[in-house]
């Protein structure tokens, strides 16, 4: 991967003197169709335990920790309680939780390492969907007078968004296939991937019937059950836990209206807003991963963050390999952060989304020395 | 554990009985349903929003004038459901549409009420049916249907 | 402090409500139910628990740091986040770490009298308790200390659930030490 040609200029971060260089140092993750060999305390035991001893710190070292789960999702008030045993939290941690995707504790947890008292937090996020009706429990997130009490699951939603865009021209059902294509392909190198395939065609993606008019199955996430741990370090602490961090360049989330008929939903202006706040612009972009739950979501928030030919876009898969809602968004951090961690690429987009077509969005731009 | 024994598993059911209270504007709609009339609510620049929101959604000012508007409109959007959800006020197979009600300015999601897919249209004119018992919900609505006379625009 | 009798005033100007619906009874509620169903299926670790729990027997987990015990185990040891491989059969006795009377009647569960005692049971050999209902004495007997037994369900009704054991009565033995019983055992130093 050719290193970065530009010059270092003045940075999109500069402006503001106060913000501490923070990094992502070390990752740890796994999906799968199914859990059924350990439950989410025994999966993120794991996971954070190896997240650590990549970084090379332990939990008593460990400034902060922060986690994304949902209680709906998993049927018991408090869920995440239980998970805390995963992560050893005695003697008492300095612990938050958000009932939101893992990127949003992430962007807590970076908060906190930018206000200066820490340097170094745990971030964590995990997601069994396979225990319940997750279309269901997404449907309970919506307008509690007007729209919930019709129940509409979430791909439903995402569907009425797809056919404005096919309506108006903005995209068709072949391009919706080469982005499904894109993803089992890619998926097939990952090992988090549930749908992956090396030699999947066009024609069949496009004889496939649609399911969700006018999405086709393989238009729609591969629901997945698993978790993702990540360790953020500020400074020279990062540099000491790992030899290339992740430098967290600029990280930003926006929300449009909750209400869908306010909305014009052939487009996403959070996700472009949290992009150019991010400082998508500062420099080129190796790597987007996006977490769209659709092939049609993938090709707006391409088009919001002005994707080109020379960035790569979910070399991992994205969410049409494999989703695992509460860990999607931090697992498309983490995905940016090891190829960057790695050397295979300088510098990258992660994104997250939460609430129904693309409604709240979250920006993380991450590269490399 | 032998091998042959498949794993125990058991049905948890988490339920909530929720009754939210609706406040002015919300409450106002509501009534309209229960009398079968739909309401929305204008903007300061005069557009009007249905269902009816009580703050602006771009300026987030409070929102006061509520209007009555029609019953009919047209389809911007729609998605076919089959099956419907367990929860959801339908048993058979429907599309669910966001419809601009005619003179209005945003849509509103609900069912329109069509024998199959085929006969869904972006741009089809529906109007509003109601069941017999209201009582001031969205369920108040049985749905759309189709509008019977052509209406050429 | 707000006042609680005026309820909190609307940012704007009052509400213009249609001409249509003046004067009717304005809707102020709508109910909005959420039912979610779930098919929960327990980790391994709590499978082979209620397996054995069904044949009367007590299953722990054994911390591979400094061998402390877990009852009910969780396939991990919460202080250090590490994972747990080692099962140990514990004994269906042990003493009250801390209870509680309750007075009030928990809706759904028509079979518990009140008052009833909630206690946190130590069995011997764990090191930490779990909760259990403790009858078999008046509800003014119960002491933190108090050795107790478990009293399981006839043969034919134990099944794969935690309803096996229908409470713990009193062995009559001396009490623990109150320095030694529930958590404060914790506090003492490992031989």
């Amino acid at each position: 991967m050719k290193k970065l040609a530009i010059a270092r200029g003045i940075k999109q971060m500069s402006k503001s003197n106060s913000f501490r260089d923070v990094a992502v140092v070390s990752v740890a993750s796994h999906q799968t169709k199914t859990l059924s060999e350990v439950n989410e305390v025994q999966l993120m035991a794991d996971l954070i335990s190896n997240c650590r001893k990549s970084a090379g710190v332990t939990q008593e070292e460990i400034g902060f920790t922060c986690s994304g789960s949902s209680d709906f999702l998993a049927g018991q008030a408090f869920s995440f309680v239980h998970t805390l045993d995963s992560v050893g939290a005695f003697p008492p941690i300095s612990e938050s939780h958000v009932e939101m995707d893992g990127a949003f504790a992430l962007y807590e947890a970076w908060v906190k390492l930018q206000i200066g008292e820490v340097d170094t937090a745990l971030v964590y996020s995990y997601g069994k969907p396979s225990a319940g009706s997750v279309i269901d429990v997404l449907a309970t997130q919506l307008d509690p007078y007007y729209v919930s009490p019709l129940w509409p699951d979430c791909f439903s939603l995402a569907a009425l968004q797809a056919r404005v865009l096919l309506d108006k021209g903005l995209i068709t059902l072949e391009k919706m296939a080469e982005i499904s294509m894109r993803s089992q392909k890619n998926g097939f190198n990952n090992p988090n991937a549930v749908r992956s395939s090396k030699d999947v065609s066009l024609e069949n993606l496009m004889n496939e019937p649609a399911i969700v008019d006018p999405l086709r199955a393989s238009d729609i996430a591969e629901i997945a059950d698993g978790g993702c741990a990540v360790i953020l370090a500020a400074g020279d602490k990062a540099k000491s836990f790992c030899e290339r961090p992740a430098w967290i360049k600029g990280i930003d989330h926006r929300v449009d209206s909750h209400t869908l008929g306010v909305r014009d939903l052939t487009r996403s202006p959070s996700a472009f807003l949290a992009a150019e706040k991010a400082g998508r612009n500062a420099d080129r972009l190796d790597l987007a991963e996006i977490h769209g739950m659709t092939s049609t979501q993938e090709l707006i928030l391409e088009k919001e963050f002005d994707l080109s030919e020379e960035t790569l876009v979910n070399l991992s898969g994205g969410c049409l390999a494999s989703d695992t809602m509460m860990a999607s968004g931090l697992i498309r951090i983490s995905e940016v952060a090891s190829r960057i961690i790695s050397g295979q690429v300088d510098r990258g987009l992660a994104h997250a989304t939460s609430g129904p077509c693309l409604q709240q969005n979250l920006v993380c731009i991450l590269e490399g020395e | 554990m032998s091998e042959l024994e498949k794993p125990l598993r058991a049905e948890l059911t988490v339920e909530y009985p929720f009754t939210r209270t609706t406040g002015k504007v919300i409450g106002a709609f509501m009534t309209g349903l229960r009398e079968k009339r739909l309401f929305g609510i204008k903007r300061s620049d005069g557009s009007v929003l249905v269902p009816p929101l009580e703050y602006d959604p771009v300026s987030s000012e409070p929102l006061t004038e509520m209007v009555e508007v029609s019953q009919s409109g047209v389809v911007e959007t729609w998605t076919w459901i089959d099956p419907p959800r367990p929860q959801s006020p339908w048993d058979d197979p429907h599309a669910l549409a966001l419809i601009r009600l005619d003179g209005t300015d945003t849509s509103m999601l609900h069912a329109v009420l069509v024998g199959s897919r085929s006969e869904m249209r972006t741009g089809m004119r529906v109007t509003a049916q109601w069941k017999e018992e209201r009582v001031g919900h969205i369920a108040d609505l049985k749905g759309f249907i189709q509008e019977t006379e052509e209406v050429h625009s | 402090m707000t006042d609680p009798n005026s309820p909190p005033a609307s940012l704007s100007e009052e509400v213009e409500i249609p001409e249509s619906i003046s004067g009717l009874e304005p809707v102020r509620s709508v109910r909005s139910p959420i039912r979610l169903i779930y098919d929960f299926v327990p980790s391994p670790p709590v499978q082979e628990y209620l397996r054995s729990y069904k044949k009367k027997k007590i299953l722990g987990h054994r911390s591979p740091i400094d061998g402390a015990v877990f009852v009910p185990p969780r396939g991990v040891d919460p202080r250090h986040g590490v994972l747990i491989e080692e099962s140990v059969e514990l004994s269906d006795t042990g003493h009250v770490g801390n209870f509680c009377i309750t007075h009030l009647p928990i809706p759904g569960r028509d079979d518990l009298d009140t008052p009833y005692v909630s206690a946190w049971i130590h069995l011997d050999g764990a090191n930490v308790g779990f909760l259990g209902l403790v009858s078999g004495c008046e509800n003014d007997e119960v002491h933190i200390g108090m050795r107790v037994q478990a009293v399981w369900k006839e043969e034919e009704e134990l099944g794969n659930t935690a309803e096996n054991i229908l409470y713990w009565k009193p062995t009559g033995e001396p009490a623990v030490p109150i320095e030694k019983a529930g958590n404060r055992a914790w506090d003492q130093a490992d031989e």
